[in-house]
């Protein structure tokens, strides 16, 4: 054939071309800081900026919190250092007041017992291994458990224990208690208000808007105002729930407004056209939410949703306002009731932050791998 | 004359003021294979869309394996459970496996046990050649692997009545013979079948009556033969020259 017989824009390959491997990158430290730290001028300039900020403030922290810092619960020396080190005294001198508040102190096992129970349940529910039958029955023998130690009673029968009357509970164990209590009822409620905002019936749609638009027009802090001190006015005498129970709904109706509308967003993404195959396949509406519309709506919101729970948890520091005294609170009491360590704080703040931090943080990673699980591509 | 499978009488509907449905008289005798085709906007999905009741008409009646659809959940759950349906877009679950999928409705609506819900899918499976992908999620799959997927989920519930809202239209071209394929063997196996598609090959190979609407009417009907040589109505003349003539 001569080449002059085909026009030029005419071409077919010669031979099928292999797979090939892609080419090998380094991936080591220099290579690393190299197109990581100094990748462009834009890049050094911001790696420049940051090494500067670090060598600025950074010996400054190490010197406060580290090095001149008075660890033994020694308020004087915590005096003469202060301003040159930190007076981490203040935490090992206080330590049980703002982690178990006004508990009794010759008692406060039976807190630490329960919050440890509680916290063993909270990371297995978090596990794919655990999820059996088994759970349901360990969350409540694990609940009454946790109320039996920290109470001295439950449901009004003596346990053996002296008696502890709930506004004395406080500080990690309450606020443990009440996020996880408060999480695990405005869920499920959540899910179905969310529903029935998209309901067919005038009446349910009316009835779950207006609820969401009441509690979302009101400070959450009104609201455990309302819970603690307007709603026994209202009910006779000697009829009125437990100051803790009432907080709790207080709590849960709050978050499940806010949770509600994150879940409608979610439902909200998914196509008529799944909503028609389960229709056709004969599943009634019952079955299609829970086993086709929900599944993926949820899917679609986890980090909203994760969200909302970190801010139920930092949320329940709210409830001093009712004298309960939760985490913050019982910080609050043990650092501001006492005028030789009134100076640390800030300290004493800090260890709770450290608190706070870990269990949020704990909660973001493990909504990104409740993320990982709920994405099939 | 056997009593038919499906039946419209009358039968028209709106979408607020459009008349999507236009006095509609259809009887269909069970294991007759139809292919309902015309302009987009005709109310051919419409149409089969009222036979399991996705659509609810406004006046006339419409009876399937002898029930009268209805305003009442039962009738219509009745009736589903002896229609299957194939969307355009598939409509997967995306969410549950393949095998999931399939054995979704027999185990919640149809009450069978899972092990053998799981037995039946994979026959279905087999049935439309894609068991060895039993337990990907349909969003691992291509276009056409998804809708014979779903052919074999609407079979999974062994319906008298299959429905196909435009299969194939939403397939790269490469994979609508694959597609096509699964439905020609299962027109031959005697089940009844409303199929709305531009598909004339398959019209012509398998189908009892050919219908074609406009805005929403049934225009004409006839077996294919019929149909494509000696169309009666303008319309149709029309129709078919724009689809035929590429």
């Amino acid at each position: 054939m001569s080449p002059s017989s085909t026009p030029d824009c005419a071409h077919a390959a010669a031979a099928l071309v292999p797979p090939r491997a892609a080419p090998n990158h380094a991936r080591g430290l220099r290579q690393w800081i190299r197109t990581e730290l100094l990748g462009s001028p834009m890049n050094v300039g911001v790696t420049l900026l940051m090494t500067a900020l670090l060598v600025w403030q950074l010996p400054g922290w190490v010197s406060w919190s580290m090095v001149h810092a008075i660890v033994q619960p020694d308020a004087d020396a915590c005096q003469t250092a202060r301003g040159l080190g930190a007076c981490w005294g203040v935490v090992s001198e206080k330590y049980r007041l703002i982690l178990f508040g006004r508990y009794p102190f010759a008692e406060q096992w039976r807190p630490l017992v329960a919050t440890l129970g509680l916290l063993v349940l909270l990371v297995a529910s978090c596990m794919r291994q655990c999820w059996h039958r088994g759970l349901v029955v360990a969350w409540i023998l694990g609940l009454c458990g946790f109320f039996g130690l920290m109470g001295g009673r439950l449901l009004g029968f003596s346990v053996g224990l002296t008696p502890v009357s709930t506004d004395q509970w406080g500080g990690f164990p309450l606020t443990l208690m009440l996020s996880t209590l408060s999480i695990a009822c405005a869920f499920p409620l959540a899910v179905l208000v969310a529903l029935g905002r998209r309901s067919d019936w005038p009446l349910v749609r009316a009835v779950c808007i207006t609820y969401i638009e009441l509690v979302r027009g009101v400070p959450l802090i009104s609201v455990l105002f309302m819970a603690s001190f307007m709603f026994p006015l209202l009910m006779p005498p000697g009829t009125t729930p437990d100051v803790l129970l009432r907080v709790l709904a207080g709590i849960t109706l709050f978050s499940a407004a806010y949770l509600a509308e994150i879940i409608r967003g979610g439902l909200q993404a998914i196509p008529r056209g799944q909503l028609e195959a389960a229709a056709s396949l004969g599943l009634g509406y019952w079955a299609t939410q829970r086993l086709v519309v929900l599944p993926q709506a949820l899917a679609h919101v986890v980090p909203g949703i994760m969200n909302n729970f970190i801010a139920i948890f930092k949320d329940t520091s709210l409830v001093t306002i009712v004298s309960l005294y939760e985490l913050s609170g019982a910080m609050g009491l043990a650092v501001n009731g006492d005028p030789n360590w009134r100076p640390f704080k800030l300290e004493a703040y800090l260890f709770i932050t450290l608190i706070y931090f870990v269990c949020c943080f704990a909660m973001s990673r493990y909504s990104l791998w409740v993320e990982r699980q709920v994405t099939h591509r | 004359m056997t009593t038919p499978i499906i039946q419209f009488e009358q039968v028209n509907k709106w979408f607020d003021q459009f008349h999507v449905l236009r006095d509609i008289n259809l009887s269909v005798t069970a294991g007759e294979r139809i292919v309902i085709c015309g302009p987009s906007g005709s109310g051919k999905s419409t149409l089969i869309r009222c036979i399991n009741r996705l659509e609810e008409h406004q006046q006339g009646r419409i009876t399937v394996t002898g029930v009268e659809l209805r305003d009442d959940t039962r009738s219509t759950e009745a009736v589903r459970r002896q229609v299957g349906m194939v969307f355009q877009q598939f409509n997967l679950f995306p969410h549950l496996t393949v095998l999931e999928n399939l054995t979704l409705s027999p185990i919640w609506v149809g009450k069978v046990k899972p092990d053998e819900a799981q037995e039946r899918a994979m026959q279905q499976l087999q049935r439309v050649r894609i068991a060895e992908q039993a337990h990907k999620y349909p969003l691992q799959l291509s276009g056409g692997q998804q809708q014979r997927v779903a052919i074999a989920r609407a079979l999974c519930l062994t319906p008298q009545i299959m429905l196909f809202d435009e299969p194939t239209s939403a397939l790269d071209p490469e994979m609508i013979q694959e597609v096509l394929d699964v439905m020609v063997e299962l027109a031959e196996q005697g089940i009844t079948m409303l199929c709305v598609t531009h598909e004339m090959g398959f019209a012509r190979a398998v189908a009892d009556r050919v219908i074609f609407m406009d805005q929403g009417q049934i225009i004409e009907e006839a077996p294919p033969q019929v149909f494509f040589e000696q169309p009666i109505h303008d319309r149709t003349k029309d129709f078919l020259a724009k689809i035929l003539g590429h």
